[in-house]
C-alpha cells in the first residue's frame, strides 16, 4: 500500500463510520418512538410463558400498533420486576404474598390488582413404563420428603425413587411445597431442574422418576390420578375436575398489575379474558376460566 | 498551512499535533488497561460488600451464622442432623458443605477426563504429527472452546446422561460424572492450548541432544520434553480447573442440582455457581438468603482467583526455566 492509499482508506473509513453512526442513531430514535407508543412488558412464571407469548402474538396481530414483550424467569422474578417497575404485568402461577404486595405499595405507591387468567392442574408425572397408577397427597408428601424412597412403598416395583423438582424461584415449586408438603422441606435427594420442560424430559427418560409441573406440558410421560387422602376419589387433572376445583392440585394462573390497569393494558386483559384469549388458553393446554368467575378481583388494601 | 516534513523512513508526513495525539492515545490505551483492572477491583468490592453482612450483620445472624454454614443442621425433628442446603423453608438451612463438595466433585471429574485427552492431543500435535495434520488438529480442538456452554449442557442433559445410564444403571441419571464429563469437554481446549504451547516452547536443541545420545522419539518425549514442559502443563491443568469450577450452565443442566452431602461421583450434585444462578433471580434484595448467595460468590471469586494465580505462576516458572537454561 502506498501512503496515498492509506490516507484514502482513512478518509473512507471515517465516512463509513459516520454513515454507521447515522444509521444507528436513526434506528435508536425509531425504537425510542415506537417504545413511547404502546409497549407492554410481561414477565414472570415459566409455567405461563408459552401462554403469555401466544396471547401476545395473537393480540399483536389484531393490534399491530402494540408491542408486547413476554419473558419468563419464574413467578418470583416477575413479581420482583413488578415491584421495581420493570414489568407492566407480572405473570404468576401462585397467588402473590402479602409481603410482596406491600413492597409494590412501598416502592411504587400503587395497589396490586390480581387477575385470574386461566386454570391449571399441577400434574404428577412418572415414566410411561411405571406400573404405578395412582397416588394420594399424603403418599406424595412422604415420597418428596424422603420417607418413602422405593416404589415398593406405594405398591410399585422394587426400585429406588428418583425425585425431580423445580428450582426454588419457581411458582410451581412454591405451590407444591405449600399444597403437597404442607410447607415442610423437600428431601435433600430431590433434584431441581430449570423449567417444567426439563423435568418432563428427565422423567420421560428415567424409569424410576417422579416429577411435577403444569398439564400444558405433559407429553411423553404418564400423568397420575391424585386423591386428597385414602378416602377420597382419585382424579385426573381433566378440565372438568380442575374447573370444579375438585382435583386436589388445581390452581389459578394470575396476572398482576400495579394499580388498576388502563389504556392498552386494560384492553389486553379484557381481550385475554374474552373468548379469543380463552380459546388460546385451551390451545396451549390449560383450562379456560369457568363462565361464572368474575374476571377481576380487586385486592384488599 | 500543513507542514509536510519528511520523516526518516520515507513518505510519511508528520502533521502538527501528531505528538500531542501520540501522548493522548498513549494515555487512552493505558486508561483502558487500568479500566480493566479497576473493573475487577470494583466487582470484588461490590461482591464483598454484599457478602459482608453474613459475617457482621445481626439481622442476618438471626437466620444464619457462619458457623451454621459449615455445620450439620436439623433437617426434620427426629432425623439425624446433616449438611443441608434448603434456603426456601420455614427454617432456612444454609450449609455450604454440599455446595463446596459438589463444585469439587464436578471439577475433579472434569480434570480427570480432560487431562489425558488434552495432553495426548498436545503431545501428538507438537511431537509426532506431520506438519499438515498438526495445522488442522489445533484449530479443530480450539473450536471446542467456541461451543456455547448451553449447547454442551443440552448435549449432556439429553444424550450423554442417557448413554451413561444405559451403560451403568446408576440411580441418578443426572449426576457428578455426567456433568463432569461435559465440563471436561469444555475444558479440553484450555489445557490443550497451554500444554501444546509449553511443549513447543521446549528448545529444539534439547530434542537434538537427546536423539544424538541415541534416545528414541518416545524416550526423548518422556525423559526430556515432558519434564521440561511440566510447569506449562500444570498451568494448563490449573487454568482448566479455574474455568471448570466457575462454569454454570453446563452443570445447571447436567448435574440434577440436588445438594447431597456424599462422596460417590454417581450422586447428583449442586455446585456453588449453579446455586447462585438458580436462586439469585428470586431472592428478596437484602435478605439473609441474598447475602449468603453473595458470600458464595465471594468464595468462588477468591477460589478461582487463587487457582488462576497458581496457573500463572506455573507459566512464569516454565518461562524462567526454558529461557534460563537455554540462554
Amino acid at each position: 500500500m502506498t501512503l496515498q492509499q492509506i490516507l484514502n482508506y482513512e478518509t473512507e473509513r471515517k465516512t463509513k463510520m459516520k454513515r454507521v453512526l447515522t444509521v444507528l442513531g436513526v434506528t435508536l430514535l425509531a425504537a425510542a418512538v415506537s417504545m413511547a407508543g404502546k409497549s407492554i412488558t410481561i414477565k414472570g412464571s415459566d409455567t405461563m410463558v408459552i401462554l403469555g407469548q401466544r396471547w401476545a402474538e395473537a393480540y399483536m396481530k389484531a393490534h399491530p400498533a402494540t408491542i408486547i414483550q413476554v419473558t419468563g424467569g419464574g413467578s418470583g422474578t416477575g413479581i420482583a420486576a413488578l415491584i421495581n417497575g420493570s414489568a407492566d404485568i407480572a405473570e404468576a402461577s401462585r397467588p402473590m404474598k402479602d409481603k410482596e404486595k406491600d413492597q409494590v405499595r412501598q416502592k411504587r405507591g400503587l395497589d396490586v390488582v390480581e387477575i385470574a387468567t386461566a386454570l391449571d392442574g399441577l400434574a404428577i408425572y412418572v415414566h410411561s413404563g411405571n406400573p404405578i397408577s395412582k397416588l394420594t397427597l399424603p403418599q406424595l408428601k412422604q415420597i418428596y420428603q424422603g420417607d418413602i424412597t422405593n416404589w415398593k412403598g406405594v405398591g410399585g416395583p422394587d426400585r429406588e425413587i428418583v425425585l425431580y423438582s423445580r428450582e426454588n424461584n419457581s411458582g410451581t415449586y412454591a405451590y407444591f411445597k405449600e399444597h403437597v408438603l404442607k410447607d415442610e422441606d423437600f428431601s435433600p435427594q430431590c433434584q431441581t431442574l430449570p423449567g417444567t420442560a426439563a423435568i418432563i424430559n428427565a422423567v420421560s427418560k428415567d424409569p424410576a422418576a417422579i416429577g411435577y409441573g403444569g398439564i400444558g406440558y405433559s407429553k411423553g410421560v404418564k400423568v397420575l390420578p391424585i386423591a386428597r387422602d385414602d378416602q377420597s376419589e382419585f382424579l385426573e387433572p381433566t378440565e372438568a375436575n380442575v374447573n370444579a376445583m375438585k382435583y386436589p392440585l388445581a390452581r389459578y394462573l394470575y396476572w398482576y398489575t400495579a394499580g388498576a390497569p388502563d389504556g392498552e393494558i386494560k384492553k389486553l386483559i379484557d381481550w385475554a379474558l374474552g373468548p379469543d384469549g380463552q380459546k388460546i388458553v385451551t390451545d396451549v393446554g390449560y383450562y379456560p376460566l369457568p363462565k361464572e368467575t368474575t374476571p377481576e378481583k380487586k385486592m384488599q388494601k | 498551512m500543513t507542514d509536510y516534513r519528511k520523516s526518516d523512513w520515507g513518505q510519511f508526513p508528520i502533521r502538527p499535533g501528531d505528538r500531542r495525539r501520540d501522548v493522548w492515545m498513549g494515555r487512552l490505551i493505558s486508561l483502558t488497561a487500568l479500566g480493566a483492572i479497576a473493573a475487577i477491583v470494583l466487582i470484588f468490592v461490590f461482591i464483598g460488600r454484599e457478602a459482608l453482612p453474613v459475617i457482621t450483620s445481626p439481622d442476618v445472624h438471626q437466620e444464619v451464622t457462619v458457623s451454621q454454614m459449615v455445620s450439620k443442621l436439623e433437617f426434620r425433628p427426629g432425623k439425624p442432623k446433616m449438611y443441608i442446603w434448603q434456603p426456601v423453608s420455614e427454617t432456612p438451612k444454609y450449609s455450604l458443605a454440599p455446595l463446596l463438595l459438589g463444585s469439587f466433585k464436578a471439577t475433579l471429574v472434569a480434570i480427570l477426563f480432560a487431562t489425558p485427552f488434552a495432553l495426548g492431543a498436545a503431545l501428538y500435535s507438537s511431537e509426532f504429527a506431520p506438519r499438515r495434520i498438526r495445522e488442522s488438529i489445533k484449530p479443530v480442538i480450539e473450536m471446542l472452546a467456541g461451543i456455547p456452554s448451553v449447547v454442551m449442557g443440552f448435549f449432556a442433559l439429553i444424550i450423554l446422561a442417557s448413554v451413561l445410564q444405559n451403560l451403568t444403571g446408576w440411580k441418578f441419571r443426572l449426576n457428578a460424572t455426567n456433568a463432569g464429563i461435559a465440563l471436561g469437554i469444555a475444558v479440553i481446549p484450555i489445557i490443550y492450548t497451554i500444554a501444546e504451547e509449553a511443549l513447543r516452547a521446549v528448545p529444539r536443541s534439547y530434542r537434538e541432544a537427546a536423539q544424538s545420545l541415541g534416545a528414541s522419539s518416545w524416550a526423548t518425549v518422556r525423559r526430556v520434553v515432558l519434564p521440561a514442559a511440566a510447569p506449562g502443563i500444570f498451568a494448563g491443568v490449573t487454568l482448566g480447573f479455574g474455568r471448570a469450577i466457575g462454569e454454570t450452565m453446563i452443570v445447571l443442566m447436567a448435574s440434577g442440582n440436588a445438594a447431597i452431602w456424599s462422596l460417590p461421583l454417581t450422586d447428583s450434585i449442586r455446585t456453588m455457581s449453579v446455586t447462585i444462578a438458580a436462586e439469585l433471580g428470586e431472592v428478596v434484595n437484602g435478605s439473609p438468603h441474598y447475602h449468603v448467595l453473595f458470600f458464595i460468590g465471594a468464595l468462588l471469586f477468591v477460589l478461582t482467583f487463587f487457582v488462576n494465580l497458581l496457573g500463572e505462576w506455573y507459566v512464569g516458572r516454565l518461562r524462567r526455566r526454558l529461557s534460563g537454561s537455554a540462554g
